[in-house]
């Protein structure tokens, strides 16, 4: 069996006017089955456009992106549509929920673009929801949950379709740091469990709690290895920021801890 | 895509905003409830005519004559050439009768009855007709032959004028007495004005009081339906043949002038009705746009969708049937309300023609009007579904 992620020479490139964006420039990166992979980087590195990437929400400009063996650099909207539905759950920095459906019916969610049946989709996402300590609440509706309980509810929406990723972009940012140590507690116990856990985040300290770190900057990766190296977590020169592609920059909204 | 849920979601959305609701809805609501009234008061009108063509008896056949054609003065038909017809054709024509409108005061005591119609027949109309004695005896040929002042009466003068008890008695006809030999069984309702308020003299009569000695109007009945036609035929042969000019005579059956009428009625209604559903496009409009502020506002939901696997037929769907939905909810309404004015306005119209007049829809025209209203929303739903399925997930998500 190969990599579950293998990316080989991506390019993303954003024209905006006369100038070209090289968003990823030139990024290889393979992950295997059961890592807990945390892609770091500051405002404009290129991390959430790699995220959109792996989760197949866009595709790059050149170069292979394989998942589970399957190339889906070239798919179109609806073939990548089947993908995240089949291989990938998304956990967001806002939860995205649907403030209209309840807890269990939000769970529902990928199980019923999947085309389960009613009956085996309810004791799916019920199941999601026990994992989660959430089955009690599973009639209320998002807005009745305080922020952490939401993004345990959006946990269980990643995992009741039994993802091969589980893809984290900046799960903790809206969340305070006792809450937000509690998701990262999850997500390490989902690894545990045997999940493939990729996290995406500006933030050193949460990206610590990955084996493995890979640090972006200006679209090029500039670290990869275990997170317990002193060197993951060197802050690159700090006028990165300056460099600011201007893409992707859902961290910037982001709640230090 | 799962059709319950779509449609649960549709509903919840209608609740949370009723107001928004009911006013995307109205265009739909005006125009199924206008074309439902209008189809209903259009069966009402039929269902009147057709009785009033019953009574009349659907095997007659009216012979009108206009003029002489050309100048031959010497050119006429007389009562007897049309019985001869009669005669002559016994499997097609049942009876004939001339019909003569006679301009006549009718009065009796110190009372005047200017609205009771006086008619001058043979003694043939009771077979023509569908007037029935209810006693004494009809006209008879003598009465006629010798312009006997006799008349028949309607049971509404019957009433006003001899409190029921007329038979024997002696009415004034522009001066002349008249007595009475017998009267009519209740036709209407024996109102001033109905069919009841009317009065019948020998026709011979009738044409002295008009001053002229032609009888220009003939009541022919056929001996069943189907024979109405051939029989038209017939009369109107025997018409060409004295005045060599088709222009000068009119032969209707009551099945044509029954054609005529429901045709005409038709032409009406379709065209109230395609008034009515230029409403229907314009509440189509209505949620076509409300659909295109719904998708808007709720980006950030369908990028969540997309990026849980949802395709575009499924986010397409979603909206469709969120449009179909809300056009169908407004067309029900609208079939409810448009009932319930037909129910009012037949009610009125009853009353003003103190006539049993019921308006109401047909089972046809009610499934039709909800059909067209989910075609409509399907349909104007479209747009705005497609927009939707098109977002491009990434930018749906960032959506605030």
């Amino acid at each position: 069996m190969g990599h579950l992620i293998e990316l080989k020479d991506l390019y993303k490139i954003y024209q905006m006017g006369d100038s070209e964006v090289r968003a990823l420039d030139g990024v290889s990166l393979t992950i295997d089955r059961g890592e807990f992979v945390a892609i770091v980087g500051q405002s404009g590195s290129g991390k959430s456009t790699a995220m959109n990437i792996i989760g197949c929400l866009d595709v790059p400009t050149s170069g292979s992106y394989h998942l589970n063996g399957i190339d889906v650099s070239t798919m179109d909207d609806d073939q990548q549509a089947e993908i995240r539905n089949k291989m990938l759950g998304f956990i967001f920095q806002q939860y995205n929920l649907i403030p209209k459906l309840n807890v269990l019916e939000n769970v529902e969610l990928p199980l019923l673009y999947a085309g389960l049946p009613n009956a085996d989709r309810r004791d799916a996402a019920m199941e999601a929801l026990h994992r989660v300590g959430l089955a009690d609440k599973y009639k209320h509706l998002p807005s009745q949950l305080s922020g952490g309980q939401q993004q345990r509810v959006s946990i269980a929406r990643a995992l009741a379709g039994a993802p091969s990723v589980i893809l984290a972009d900046e799960p903790t940012g809206a969340l305070d740091s006792r809450t937000g140590r509690e998701v990262l507690g999850f997500l390490q116990k989902l690894n545990h469990e045997g999940n493939t856990v990729v996290l995406i985040t500006h933030d050193n300290s949460i990206a610590v709690k990955a084996q493995r770190i890979v640090r972006l900057q200006d679209g090029h990766i500039i670290y990869d290895g275990d997170s317990s190296d002193p060197a993951a977590v060197v802050q690159p020169n700090e006028d990165a920021e300056d460099t600011d592609v201007g893409f992707g920059d859902q961290e910037e909204k982001a709640v230090m801890p | 895509m799962n059709f319950t849920q779509s449609f649960r979601l549709a509903i919840k959305s209608l609740l949370t905003s009723k107001m928004r609701a009911l006013l995307t809805m109205l265009g739909i609501i005006i125009g199924v409830a206008a074309v439902i009234v209008i189809i209903s008061l259009g069966n009402g009108m039929q269902d009147m005519l057709d009785s009033q063509f019953e009574k009349l008896g659907s095997n007659l056949i009216q012979v009108q004559i206009m003029g002489r054609g050309g100048d031959a003065s010497s050119r006429s038909i007389s009562p007897d050439d049309m019985y001869a017809l009669v005669d002559k054709y016994p499997q097609y024509l049942s009876g004939v009768s001339p019909y003569v409108n006679a301009q006549a005061a009718v009065r009796c005591g110190t009372e005047d009855y200017d609205q009771t119609s006086v008619y001058g027949c043979s003694e043939n109309f009771v077979n023509v007709g569908t007037a029935t004695v209810a006693s004494g005896r009809f006209l008879q040929y003598i009465d006629v032959e010798r312009l006997q002042n006799v008349c028949v009466i309607g049971s509404y003068l019957n009433q006003a004028a001899f409190k029921g008890d007329g038979l024997g008695k002696t009415i004034q006809i522009t001066g002349s007495p008249y007595t009475v030999i017998g009267i009519l069984e209740e036709n209407g309702d024996s109102t001033e004005g109905s069919d009841d308020d009317c009065l019948y003299i020998p026709y011979t009569n009738a044409a002295r009081l008009n001053g002229t000695s032609h009888v220009n109007f003939y009541l022919f009945s056929a001996t069943d339906r189907n024979a109405a036609a051939t029989a038209k035929g017939i009369i109107e042969n025997r018409l060409l043949k004295t005045f060599q000019d088709s222009d000068v005579y009119m032969v209707v059956t009551a099945a044509e002038m029954m054609d005529a009428m429901n045709t005409m009625m038709n032409t009406m209604m379709t065209v109230l009705v395609a008034i009515a559903a230029i409403s229907l496009l314009v509440g189509g409009i209505g949620i076509m746009n409300i659909m295109l502020v719904s998708v808007t506002e709720r980006t950030r939901e369908i990028g969540i969708r997309k990026s849980l696997g949802a395709k575009r037929r499924d986010i397409r769907g979603q909206f469709i049937i969120e449009a179909g939905t809300t056009s169908a909810i407004g067309g029900m309404l609208g079939i409810g309300l448009g009932v319930l004015l037909a129910i009012a306005a037949g009610g009125v119209i009853g009353n003003m023609m103190g006539e049993g007049f019921s308006a109401h829809p047909t089972i046809t025209a009610v499934g039709v009007a909800f059909g067209v209203s989910v075609g409509i929303g399907i349909l104007f739903g479209y747009l705005p579904a497609n927009k939707a399925s098109k977002l491009n997930p990434i930018d749906a998500l960032r959506y605030d």
